[in-house]
């Protein structure tokens, strides 16, 4: 059960995260180069994407509830760092950002520390 | 003379303007790193309190957003992600989710020491490689905007 709350929490994390990324550059665009809070609510009711990332972000964190209520967090917590591995190679894929060489170690680094996590 | 007295200004103006933006992203920065591993606590700890079994019934989970420390740390949340979302606006995905990663093992030592769980060495040597995986990424700061 722990590894499909685990699952759900990551996938929904980094859909959240992606659409979030997005959406806030396109705001900022449109908004100036700089977002205060305010324009950024603004943007929250006036943005679909925005809105999807937020029922994303609703059930990771429900799923998270679940989680750490049976799960320890020094494993919990460590264990969704799986979202940062897939979110670098999406943040690549999707955003176009860049990820060099180096980034690319760190992120085998993180996913190797999550492997030993599972063990 | 008048001339380079006011380009000087300006260039004083323009320095001053962005080693405070400077600053303030940093701010911003740290309050993103160490509210979500304090929230994390706080949730955790108010969870443990609830009945043992998962439940599927998303009332469950409305239910016990009204525990008072799981409350605490969903407002801990709350101003996680409006931070977050701001920081979002000023630096791209790929250098902020390194960072703030640092956040796992804060949470790790949060738990070992307030909920007392029991962390073995495998575990922080998993944790140790998740840090270090983040210190790598966090060294090549070529698309940030600090």
């Amino acid at each position: 059960m722990k590894w499909i709350l685990l699952t759900i929490v990551v996938v929904t994390t980094v859909l959240a995260d992606l659409l979030q990324s997005r959406e806030m550059k396109a705001a900022a665009v449109t908004g100036g180069e700089r977002l205060g809070l305010v324009p950024i609510v603004k943007a929250l009711a006036t943005r679909p994407y925005l809105i999807l990332a937020i029922v994303s972000m609703t059930v990771s964190f429900f799923a998270f509830l679940a989680l750490v209520q049976t799960q320890p967090i020094s494993f919990a917590v460590p264990a969704s760092a799986a979202t940062f591995v897939l979110e670098m190679a999406l943040a690549r894929l999707v955003l176009n950002e860049r990820v060099d060489a180096p980034q690319a170690a760190g992120a085998l680094l993180v996913l190797a520390g999550i492997v030993l996590l599972g063990r | 003379m008048k001339k380079v007295a006011k380009s000087y200004h300006r260039l004083m103006i323009a320095a001053e303007t962005k080693r405070r933006r400077g600053a303030e992203t940093l701010a911003l920065l740290l309050l993103v790193i160490f509210l979500k591993p304090f929230s994390n606590l706080f949730l955790a700890w108010g969870m443990k309190g609830m009945p043992a079994e998962v439940s599927m019934n998303p009332l469950f989970y409305v239910k016990a957003m009204f525990e008072p420390l799981v409350a605490v740390g969903m407002l801990m949340q709350a101003f996680w992600l409006l931070f977050r979302m701001k920081l979002l606006s000023v630096a791209d995905l790929s250098f902020v989710l390194p960072v703030t990663a640092v956040g796992y093992v804060l949470t790790t030592l949060l738990g070992r020491i307030f909920l007392h769980e029991q962390v073995s060495t495998q575990r922080w040597i998993a944790v140790l490689l998740i840090f270090l995986g983040t210190a790598v990424v966090g060294s090549t700061r070529r698309s940030n905007t600090l």
